[in-house]
């Protein structure tokens, strides 16, 4: 069914919203890539099945009237609390539990289903405290502010009919039949949204430049959803449990800057973003709120999707731009600017998919609205993706200015098996590192910068006193090495040059003037790459030198790795009060460095030691340490 | 497995051998064969009238793109940052002594496994994690890596 006019959607909105108001036994499975790898499909399939082979009745997709006598199975989008999945919310109790297999779902519709008793093995239990309403008395999610997520979780990721029934594409009807294109960016401009993808630039500047240009023969809307930094997920949260939100926000301001034709930019590593947005896509064009005459305004833009190929360097802009035309992804030199020459040389709006997702509701709800959430110079809220060592892990979303503090602490619930705080790495590869004097730091682009380190997309990726910076460093200049396009000959000889040097000092071979040699080879790289990627590449390592300059010259004078990570500068030990004289160590040992008898506490020969780990990874009562 | 030009047809097809879709062209003849074929390679740079320098400059460019047949089981390591302090390595160093394949190694002799070190695989909240053909793992240690070599092992009659 296609609607020809807003009347026509009016109304299907109102059917659509009676239809969902009306179910009222639901099983919500939490579809999210986190959930997924933990097995959630399989639950999701075993619900249907069970519920089938019960002859209860099932429902999988919207009914065409109000019933309430269904059990409608979902896939909704991220939860957040990753660590806990597979998660599964059961209406109308909001009831959520953790951990779920396939094998509990029986037990799950015996008793909860059917019989509205509570399973209380899989209800989250922390310290005690069990917490059945997850996502309202769960300290991980109080202090978020979920407005760009406020449907993850609660419908149907896949269904474009529950999210017209939650309100979504208002803010398209609205930018369509009562705004300018003028008003639009003036909305955007006003709201001070700034792009999420790692610079901050403020979203209406762009908008306006790009609308002030003709549109002879085209002008692109482009979406970077090539979210490459490790660590970081919230992009693709966004997409697999929301994508009709961002499609949405492409399509206003397509009709912002008077453009016909958009592309989402998506990597490949994201099958299941893939094949969501391709159904969402479909799905928009059936109904016509995509593709000619939207609506019946007059109006055309269309979508295709153009699937990145593994290239980091992609994410940045005119380097995306030349694999969109099928190029190879080297930047290009600027001016000019994308906005003036972007794809195919045509002016482009380039934002990412976090960006997309907040127009709808500046749009509907006004930027005066969207501007109270947030800090002054960073309105609005902000997704992370909170890994690393930290208990809680998963995707959150907080207003702009929220503390590390409480989003490591409060949110996070700290550090994993009460490790010590040490720092956390903010805006992957291109960033750096946060450190205990920032714990207070109000998160937002412009104090974040200051701090020499960058909000970025929003990786933040804890880390505990047994990870050792100089390691760290050396991850990311492995990393930064490898994705290198190899166009600029600074980021493409000096990070390996940094890379050695690193290696070498990991290694216990460091000197001291290595240091200043890193200082001064990071300094031109960043002077003289061309694009994001080059001129960002050293950061981690200078960040680290800037706040961990006692661990770097504890490895090069000492040749001692105080988190004890760097095997060659460590000597394995055992504590002889632990042992039990098992001799599995001894066993094991490939180079016969153990020495001990029966039931006495062994000892290892330091010369003899490879230093392979083994005794260490064996032993029956931890006894074994690196020092 | 001999180049099929009648498939490659029709992707070429699907895409109107269109210049600017090479890429697209390229990752779903990846997609029957695994791999890029060398004649297909050919064939695609004469149909979309590119030069064959241009399209292995492509190729050879984007990580996804392999020109060596892939194993029947391609082992998706990932050591993003995420998985990274969670100790990916031990992951990885169990994989390579449970398929008996080295550091550096592509494709295992029997062509069974396929070893590939990934830099984000987007479930990063349940670090560590691997990927065999498109399922993901998570929270991997060695010793459940070495039982999921096993399976795969079993699966596959070896």
């Amino acid at each position: 069914m296609r609607f020809n006019n807003v009347n026509d959607f009016k109304t299907a909105q109102k059917q659509f919203s009676a239809i969902l108001g009306a179910e009222k036994n639901k099983v919500l499975v939490c579809s999210g890539t986190g959930c997924m790898a933990a097995g959630s499909k399989a639950v999701y399939e075993r619900f249907i099945e069970v519920l089938k082979e019960e002859g209860l009745p099932v429902s999988v997709a919207m009914e065409k009237e109000p019933h309430e006598g269904y059990f409608n199975v979902k896939k909704c989008g991220c939860i957040g609390c990753c660590e806990l999945g597979p998660l599964v919310r059961i209406d109308p109790y909001d009831l959520f539990y953790a951990h779920v297999t396939a094998d509990d779902v029986p037990e799950i519709v015996e008793k909860t289903l059917k019989n509205g008793e509570v399973v209380d093995r899989l209800v989250v239990d922390e310290d005690g405290v069990s917490y059945p309403h997850l996502t309202t008395d769960f300290p991980f999610y109080k202090g978020q502010v979920r407005n760009l997520m406020e449907h993850c979780g609660n419908i149907s990721a896949e269904s474009i009919e529950e999210y017209i029934a939650a309100g979504g594409y208002n803010a398209l009807c609205k930018a369509l039949f009562e705004m300018t294109p003028e008003a639009i960016v003036e909305e955007v401009s006003a709201s001070g949204l700034r792009g999420r993808g790692g610079a901050g630039f403020p979203a209406g500047k762009k908008w306006s430049q790009v609308a002030a240009l003709p549109a002879d023969p085209v002008k692109y809307v482009v979406c970077n959803a090539d979210e490459g930094d490790p660590g970081a997920f919230m992009d693709c949260s966004v997409m697999e449990g929301d994508p009709h939100r961002m499609i949405e926000g492409m399509i206003i301001c397509a009709l912002a800057v008077g453009s016909e034709v958009g592309y989402i930019y998506v990597r490949a590593e994201y099958p299941q973003a893939v094949a969501r947005l391709s159904l969402a896509i479909e799905q928009a064009r059936a109904y016509g709120l995509l593709g000619e005459n939207i609506l019946g305004s007059g109006k055309n833009f269309d979508l295709s999707l153009s699937k990145g190929a593994g290239a980091f360097v992609c994410g940045e802009g005119s380097a995306l731009a030349n694999s969109i035309e099928g190029k190879r992804g080297t930047p290009r030199p600027k001016p000019p600017r994308l906005v003036d020459k972007g794809v195919f040389d045509r002016p482009t709006v380039l934002n990412n998919v976090e960006t997309f997702a907040n127009v709808p509701m500046i749009i509907e709800k006004g930027a005066a609205w969207y501007t109270s959430v947030g800090t002054e110079g960073s309105p609005g809220t902000k997704t992370f993706s909170l890994t690393g060592n930290i208990k809680h892990t998963g995707l959150i979303e907080v207003p702009m200015g929220t503390t590390l503090r409480t989003i490591i602490y409060d949110i996070g619930g700290g550090l994993k098996e009460d490790r010590v705080f040490k720092a956390v790495q903010i805006g992957g590869p291109s960033g750096g590192c946060l450190t205990e004097q920032h714990l207070d730091l109000p998160l937002d682009f412009d104090s974040v910068k200051q701090a020499g380190a960058i909000i970025g997309s929003g990786g933040l990726v804890v880390m505990g006193t047994d990870t050792c910076m100089v390691e760290i460093a050396r991850f990311f200049m492995n990393f930064t090495k490898k994705e290198s396009c190899g166009k600029c000959t600074t980021c493409r000889e000096g990070v390996p040059r940094i890379q050695a040097i690193l290696e070498r000092i990991t290694m216990g071979q460091g000197k001291m003037e290595d240091l200043d040699m890193m200082k001064e080879l990071a300094d031109t790289i960043k002077t003289c790459s061309l694009c994001g990627l080059g001129k960002t590449a050293p950061n981690p390592v200078l960040s680290t030198m800037r706040y961990f300059k006692d661990e770097y010259i504890a490895h090069v004078q000492d040749k001692r790795c105080p988190a004890g990570v760097c095997k060659d500068l460590c000597i394995f030990r055992i504590d002889q009060s632990k042992c039990i004289g098992c001799t599995k160590c001894a066993r094991n040992c490939p180079v016969d460095a153990i020495s001990g008898s029966l039931k006495q506490p062994h000892h290892i020969d330091v010369d003899k030691c490879i230093k392979c780990g083994t005794c260490k990874a064996g032993c029956p009562v931890h006894a074994i340490e690196e020092v | 497995m001999k180049t099929d030009f009648k498939l490659i047809d029709s992707i070429l097809g699907k895409y109107g051998s269109d210049k600017s879709k090479i890429i697209a062209i390229m990752q779903d003849v990846q997609k029957e064969y695994r791999y890029l074929p060398e004649d297909a390679l050919m064939y695609i740079a004469q149909e979309v009238g590119v030069s064959p320098a241009k399209l292995y400059g492509v190729a050879t460019f984007y990580e996804n793109f392999s020109l060596d047949a892939k194993g029947r089981y391609v082992i998706k390591c990932c050591n993003g940052t995420a998985c990274h302090v969670r100790k990916s390595d031990d992951v990885q160093k169990a994989l390579w002594e449970a398929t008996g394949m080295t550091p550096g190694q592509h494709t295992s002799e029997d062509g069974i496994f396929t070893i590939e070190r990934v830099s984000c695989l987007g479930s990063c909240g349940l670090a560590p994690t691997v990927m065999v053909n498109d399922v993901v793992h998570s929270k991997m240690t060695p010793e459940k890596m070495r039982e999921l070599v096993a399976e795969i092992k079993k699966e596959a009659n070896i």
